[in-house]
């Protein structure tokens, strides 16, 4: 799916990957609930656009990071949904054999470099990969998705000014999901508008519907080309909102009720499915909704079903070892 | 052979492995143009070009870039000017370069080397002295090298570079000019985890780390004329740590006396000692003698700065302690 406009395969696929996550993050409210699920699951209903879309405009070689808010990178990237639960289950089936979570899944054969949560790790993450690309003179991209909270970071302004310094091929997406935690972007920031910064590292910066998944596909694919181009850095801005809270652990209050009310009218997979029912057709576009949730419904029934992990202490050969091989 | 400063084996380790493999990139603040504070990469840039190259002063991001450089194919090297700044760098080592060969169930290595120098002894304050080394030491997933001999610095500066996983490299401001005989001829690598009888004796162990072992072998020298034997190790690597080399030592010596510039409390010297204690308790006819920085800054002027950082008389005076 890169091509600079998308098919009504790759169009409908976006759809399908949007609902698949979305079916991912309401089962695990679910199974939250029911006391079912182990630490605290970052959802990322309502933002399903920017992950799917942007993932979707990557070449197959190039390289994404995210944040702890992932699940729509790890399925936009085309993770295979059962290894992704099994993963947030801890299952030994899982991406990281159940030693990373949900917040750390990381898959390098598809180039999906992690979930992070260090705030703003993504960033300097991604930047690293492009410096290795460059050096090596390799066509090739990569993608850090990060936050509206990571932009305040130290590592950010550093990424970007190095970024830009070196032309390196990376796109910075700031998903710009309004909180940091419980706390509101302006009270974070005196600029509303985070792409403005983009001019202060002489990169360009423009701010997009976070919520249209095809804006989001649109201007992160024209940006990796002209990473890939060899002509640097961009920043995009996409807007968009968490309806679901910061964790599952959150006890909410923050967020207004008709803000919530106004965003969730405003839902990436209603306007995607809205715009698709009129090019496709409901039925086709129905069946695929259906299809992807009988997908995730089968992928919770088999990671449910596969064995927990068994801790094997760590061969003297690996990094951990305190001692060389040999010693008592 | 020939004899050359420390800075100039680690010179021409560099040059040598860049030589080698062309995926090694060498960065850092002021290292490319100028050649690095401590003149180590001096000429590098003009060899290797665009693989060595000034940064801006960034050393968290720095650090954060070579681990992701290193686990897509590249095997960076990264400066940072003084060991005081590894704060910096230290979320991108405790909470990234340490936790992914691990954690993402070994589908990634990492080797990247972080060189530094730390240390005090020639007034250079609060914030450009320091010895860190039980800092990155604690860390499980990194492995911490500081070599003290010029053929030494080479050795384990190709085994560092060489190695799948990230390996922070201490060195030492004040052992720079310190001369040595190489033999540029031998292409042989270091290996990691292997510490070097510096001083052979039968009385007391002297387990010692960096510039220490310079200090420890005056120490042995002073308490040679008083009839005491004292058996210098110089560790090379803090972790992994020679178990045999120490244990070894201390069943000869039924007494050790353990050195480290960095603080005393919960530092380097604690964790030789509780390694001394599980592992060659029934050895020992005395207790373990620590000695380490004061734990307080370290001050500026000489009369203070002498006070904090430990000596070669402090160490005899351990080792006769161990010995009464």
């Amino acid at each position: 799916m890169t091509a600079n406009t998308p098919s009504d395969h790759d169009l409908l696929e976006m759809h399908r990957r949007m609902v698949l996550t979305r079916h991912l993050e309401e089962k695990l409210g679910e199974m939250h609930k029911a006391g079912r699920t182990r630490g605290p699951i970052h959802r990322c209903d309502g933002q399903e656009a920017v992950g799917v879309g942007a993932t979707a405009a990557m070449a197959a070689d190039d390289y994404v990071t995210t944040t702890h808010r992932g699940h729509a990178v790890y399925l936009g990237r085309g993770l295979d949904p059962r290894r992704v639960v099994a993963e947030i289950f801890g299952r030994e089936t899982g991406y990281c054999g159940g030693r990373g979570g949900h917040m750390l899944v990381g898959d390098v054969e598809t180039g999906m470099m992690g979930g992070n949560a260090i705030v703003g790790a993504s960033i300097p993450a991604a930047t690293g990969m492009a410096l290795s690309m460059q050096l090596r003179g390799e066509a090739r991209a990569a993608l850090a998705v990060f936050g509206d909270g990571a932009a305040q970071t130290g590592i950010c302004h550093e990424s970007m000014n190095i970024a830009a310094l070196w032309r390196l091929p990376v796109v910075f997406l700031l998903e710009h999901n309004a909180y940091g935690l419980t706390v509101h972007h302006s009270a974070q920031s005196s600029v509303p508008d985070l792409a403005v910064r983009a001019a202060g590292y002489g990169m360009p910066g423009e701010t997009i519907d976070g919520n249209d998944v095809l804006a989001v596909y649109g201007a992160v694919e024209a940006a990796l080309q002209r990473a890939r181009r060899g002509e640097g850095p961009s920043l995009i801005e996409a807007r968009t909102y968490r309806v679901e809270g910061f964790s599952t652990s959150d006890m909410g209050g923050y967020q207004p009720d008709a803000e919530i009310a106004e965003w969730r009218a405003r839902d990436p997979i209603l306007l995607a499915r809205a715009a698709l029912v009129d090019r496709l057709g409901a039925g086709r576009v129905e069946q695929c909704e259906t299809e992807a949730r009988a997908e995730m419904e089968a992928a919770f029934e088999a990671a449910l079903a596969d064995p927990m992990p068994a801790f094997a202490p760590h061969v003297a050969s690996a990094p951990y070892a305190a001692r060389p091989e040999g010693g008592r | 052979m020939a004899t050359m400063r420390y800075a100039e084996a680690l010179n021409l380790a560099l040059r040598e492995e860049m030589a080698r493999d062309d995926t090694i990139f060498v960065f850092g603040e002021d290292i490319a143009t100028y050649g690095g504070v401590f003149k180590v990469t001096q000429g590098l840039a003009e060899q290797f070009g665009d693989r060595v190259r000034d940064t801006p002063i960034s050393e968290q991001t720095l650090t954060a870039m070579a681990v992701t450089a290193a686990m897509t194919g590249s095997r960076p090297v990264l400066e940072i000017m003084y060991a005081d700044f590894l704060p910096l760098s230290l979320d991108a080592l405790v909470n990234q370069a340490s936790i992914y060969h691990y954690i993402w169930n070994e589908q990634v290595t990492m080797p990247f080397v972080l060189r530094t120098q730390g240390g005090g002894g020639v007034g250079t304050g609060a914030q450009h002295a320091k010895s860190l080394d039980a800092m990155v030491a604690h860390i499980p997933g990194l492995k911490v090298v500081a070599p003290v001999t010029p053929a030494d610095a080479r050795f384990l500066l190709k085994a560092a570079i060489r190695d799948p996983h990230p390996v922070i490299f201490l060195e030492h401001k004040l052992l720079y000019n310190l001369r040595g005989e190489v033999d540029e001829a031998d292409d042989a690598v270091g290996e990691i985890g292997r510490a070097r009888v510096a001083r052979e004796g039968r009385d007391v162990t002297i387990l010692a780390t960096s510039r220490m072992v310079l200090e420890a072998e005056k120490a042995a020298e002073e308490l040679a004329g008083e009839g005491v034997s004292a058996e210098v190790i110089d560790l090379r690597s803090l972790r992994p740590l020679d178990l045999d080399a120490i244990t070894a030592s201390v069943a000869k010596t039924n007494h050790a006396v353990v050195v480290n510039e960095g603080w005393r409390f919960c530092g380097y010297t604690a964790e030789l000692a509780a390694t001394i204690m599980d592992h060659a308790f029934d050895d020992l006819d005395a207790p373990v003698e620590r000695v380490a920085a004061r734990d307080m800054p370290i001050p500026y002027a000489e009369p203070l700065e002498r006070e904090v950082i430990p000596g070669a008389a402090d160490i005899a005076a351990a080792a006769r302690r161990a010995l009464a």
